[in-house]
């Protein structure tokens, strides 16, 4: 049906589709997460937060799950890499996400403030620890990661948990862990009323400055630290080998695509804007077009991290030319191609599906309906 | 060389997460159907004693549930994080069932579950019950893609290896869809979870009718699951995984370990019931022996033979020699993509690669393998017997004594429609442990019996590690272990808690348990 070439392409929108349906909907409740210890100040009123994702937590974190199964599906020397070069990174993900369904789950079962409050910390940590050690990660890439390949393509991390923590790369955590957040509050925001609303419009567009501040800051950085280029003649319907091409460090290399193809920069224009819209419509109460408005921001900024590494996708420090790259990381070309219909044939019954749910549950999350509900809801 | 003690300490993280989270899979896959009978029956009656019935199995359900979602994540992980190697090298073939799972099946399944508990008032009847049985058939399948790629493991059918990528690639998705032994496995395995569901429900509600608590609520709980646990155990046990076993080499292997079967018996061989195993002589000293029973189980046919470890060790021994040459046409191919003589003696000895690879547990430059070092290997494409023939036994054992319980169970509904005798009641509550016994064992004899492998004669388990330091496993182990252990004890208390509160935690008004709480806390 597609070439191979073609189906390599697809595969990287795909899983830019993936992780920005991640951020969208696993981001607007992480988000919440981050936000519950401070836009609750009562049982009560934490409650009530909880409660504007309860039904949909669960849905919305499988985009997690199905965007680490595609990643293995269509790009498994990827997901072997990077999962085992960033193992503690990855770890302390896992076990913060620990806290997500057993915390909305059992918190509300027990009548002891200790025990709730235990639970809202949790829930915090589950929804704080993902979106910035996954910033942190993507500062990473952009920088390049040590490892290498050795004759049976066995790859070895030589870096350590530690390197990760660098100063560019935790800049990008705070635009991710930001970004989150404005997502999360733009969210509580159409979710809630009265003074819970007022709290989540007050963080989301203090959220939505930060993530204009650290994003522009990170783009004028990008342009000083040493992006890649391949240097010798790649043949995109080649049989992946990621040891076949050369590839060099220098500055700015990063800057080069723009050059090349200038729509693109609509990606970085779209996440600041964005950003600022969401803080405006939160300023003037229109909330579900801020939530809107910050869902955009949200695809130009994760747009602009992976249009500015294209092809890359996950270069090496210590041997650039084991950098893994849309050509030279991926599946067959068989698999390639029954994952794009599989996802083509799913995902709009997901998006239908997904959007009944929300539409069943929609209207405001108030204390009088915790209350009314209180052996129903969490 | 990679060393064995991370290996070894690879295995066991994951052995030990995988065993967790089938902890609380069969229970949720069970127990989606029990819940649909119950909502069925508030549908078509309108009496809402069902309705209460399926809320609160349902709570229970849930705080099983939340953890089965906690501790499935951790198994996608680990795949990347610690078996980097064998990522790479199958998840052409492994990465796509997974990846189809989450867009067919747990999208589906955890988006109505949310439903399933939010919705009673914002949808009408026969929505809330579209929406539960979209939950069960999405949990149901999330199951059978799991299992496609599990049984592919077992029986790698529709792949083939390639040099230039060095990994196995996809040719024939059907044929790892269709694969004879992930079917048979997901027969099996969700069989066990409808009886794990029904166990879940009949020996708790056991409990209340031996305490004379809220009757109505249990006798019908109770007769709903010893029909459904009936026809679930009945269902595990001639659709066991037996059926499989003949199917693949790997099965083969397994079925000649659990048997304890040293030496190839003549068609149609007996059933070894108990034995006494002589794991250095490699033989049993004594068996008992029921005759034709294995053949017929085995083959379904009275003519064809069950191979027997020796004679499977001796062919082994013959695809590690013939694998010591793939390997080696393989070395020089990487080294040189054009060399012809290699290429074409690699083309011949392709099939035994994954043999010659198994040297590489003992020397790096398998030419150098010593004969001591080739026998090694090939008492290592066996399993040990005894745990795998014992892991068994206990595992039937347990399915035929549940099936005698679901049967009286079953008997005594029909019969006598609600007071079941008190032995009956009391055995029901003993035997709740036994479905989890089973399932773990179960699991044990399907993984265990596949090693040394990670994939049956494709990729050995000591190379499908990541290149992670000893240290590092060390301390995700511990962290595992701490984790765990503590939402271990949180769900036991709240299941324990819920469990013992009865239907009166719903809030309702309508049950004894509730005076007996009273004043009704806010427990949601």
């Amino acid at each position: 049906m597609f070439d191979y070439s073609t189906l390599k392409i697809i595969w990287w929108l795909l899983v830019g589709v993936l992780l920005v349906g991640f951020a969208i909907m696993d981001g607007h409740d992480m988000g919440v997460g981050t936000l519950l210890p401070f836009v609750g100040r009562s049982d009560l009123e934490r409650r009530v937060v909880i409660n504007t994702v309860g039904p949909h937590w669960d849905g919305n974190q499988v985009w997690f799950i199905t965007g680490g199964g595609a990643i293995f599906a269509a790009w498994p020397l990827v997901y072997a890499t990077a999962f085992s070069g960033f193992y503690w990174a990855m770890l302390v993900v896992l076990w913060a996400l620990f806290f997500r369904p057993v915390g909305f789950d059992y918190r509300s079962k027990i009548h002891n403030a200790t025990w709730r409050s235990t639970w809202d910390w949790g829930l915090f940590v589950g929804g704080a620890v993902p979106p910035l050690i996954f910033g942190v990660a993507f500062g990473n890439l952009l920088q390049g990661v040590p490892f290498q390949f050795d004759v049976y393509l066995v790859s070895t991390y030589t870096g350590t948990f530690w390197q990760l923590l660098n100063p560019f790369a935790l800049l990008t955590g705070v635009v991710s862990s930001a970004m989150i957040t404005m997502q999360g509050g733009s969210y509580l925001a159409h979710r809630t009323e009265g003074v819970i609303q007022a709290r989540a419009i007050k963080g989301a567009i203090g959220a939505a400055g930060v993530v204009v501040v650290a994003f522009v800051a990170a783009g004028f950085w990008l342009q000083a630290i040493d992006g890649y280029r391949i240097t010798s003649v790649i043949n995109p319907s080649d049989l992946p080998d990621p040891m076949a091409k050369t590839v060099v460090r220098e500055a700015g290399a990063w800057m080069a695509n723009y050059g090349r193809q200038p729509l693109m920069w609509a990606l970085p224009v779209l996440g600041v804007l964005g950003a600022v819209m969401a803080a405006l419509l939160l300023a003037m109460r229109k909330t579900l077009s801020a939530f809107v408005a910050s869902s955009l921001a949200v695809v130009g900024v994760i747009g602009t991290a992976g249009a500015s590494m294209f092809p890359f996708v996950m270069p090496s420090s210590s041997m650039p030319s084991a950098s893994l790259t849309v050509w030279d990381s991926v599946s067959s070309h068989m698999t390639l191609g029954i994952m794009f219909w599989a996802t083509m044939v799913f995902m709009p019954l997901i998006v239908v599906y997904t959007s009944w749910a929300y539409s069943v549950m929609r209207g405001k999350v108030t204390a009088a309906h915790v209350l009314e509900q209180d052996h129903v809801v969490y | 060389m990679i060393s064995q003690e991370l290996v070894d300490l690879s295995r066991l993280q994951f052995a030990a997460t995988a065993l967790y989270h089938f902890l609380f899979v069969p229970l949720t896959v069970g127990m989606v159907w029990l819940l649909l009978i119950m909502e069925s029956v508030y549908v078509m009656t309108g009496n809402v004693i069902w309705k209460d019935m399926t809320r609160f199995w349902g709570k229970l359900f849930g705080i099983n549930f939340a953890l089965g979602v906690t501790t499935g994540i951790t198994l996608e992980f680990q795949f990347g994080t610690n078996w980097a190697y064998y990522s790479h090298y199958v998840g052409d073939i492994f990465g796509a069932p997974l990846a189809i799972e989450g867009l067919m099946a747990f999208f589906l399944e955890s988006t109505m579950i949310g439903l399933f508990f939010f919705g009673w008032d914002r949808l009408s009847r026969p929505q809330h019950l579209l929406v539960t049985a979209l939950m069960a058939i999405g949990t149901n399948l999330s199951a059978l893609w799991i299992l496609i790629a599990n049984g592919w493991m077992q029986n790698p059918v529709g792949s083939e290896f390639s040099y230039l990528t060095m990994r196995m690639e996809m040719v024939d998705f059907w044929a790892v869809v269709f694969n004879p032994d992930a079917q048979a496995k997901f027969v099996h395995t969700v069989s066990a979870g409808y009886t794990t569901g029904a166990m879940f429900v009949l020996s708790i509600s056991s409990w209340y009718l031996l305490k004379n608590r809220d009757v109505e609520f249990a006798k019908r709980s109770f007769g709903v699951a010893a029909a459904f646990g009936l026809a679930s155990a009945l269902s595990v046990i001639v659709l066991g995984d037996e059926s499989g076993y003949t199917v693949g080499e790997a099965q083969q292997t397994k079925l000649a370990a659990m048997e304890a079967m040293w030496e190839t018996k003549p068609a149609p061989a007996g059933l070894t019931l108990l034995a006494g195993i002589n794991e250095a002589e490699q033989k049993n000293d004594w068996e008992l022996e029921i005759p034709w029973v294995m053949g017929l189980i085995g083959t379904r046919s009275i003519t064809k033979e069950i191979p027997g470890i020796h004679d499977i060790k001796a062919k082994n021994r013959e695809r590690i020699a013939s694998g010591i040459v793939a390997v080696t046409a393989l070395e020089a191919l990487r080294a040189n993509r054009t060399d012809a003589a290699a290429k074409q003696v690699f083309e011949q000895h392709k099939a035994d690669l994954g043999f010659g690879l198994l040297l590489k547990k003992y020397v790096l430059d398998v030419r150098q393998a010593s004969p001591e070092i080739i026998e090694k290997a090939v008492n290592d494409t066996v399993p040990r017997v005894t745990p795998m023939f014992w892991a068994f036994r206990v595992m039937v054992g347990l399915g035929f004594a549940m099936l005698l319980l679901f049967g009286l169970a079953f008997w005594s509904t029909v019969k006598s429609g609600c007071m079941q005798k008190p032995g009956l009641l009391k055995w029901a509550l003993w035997m709740l442990p036994a479905p989890w016994v089973a399932a773990e064992l179960g699991w044990f004899v399907a993984e265990y019996g596949r090693q040394p492998w990670t994939i049956y004669g494709v990729l050995p388990t000591h190379m499908s590690v990541s290149t992670l330091s000893v240290n590092s496993l060390y301390g995700s182990l511990a962290g595992f272990i701490g984790f765990y252990t503590v939402l271990l004890v949180v769900e036991m208390f709240l299941m324990v808690k819920f469990a013992r509160m009865g239907p009166g935690s719903l809030g309702t008004g309508r049950y004894q348990s509730e005076s007996v709480l009273a004043p009704a806390p806010a427990h949601a």
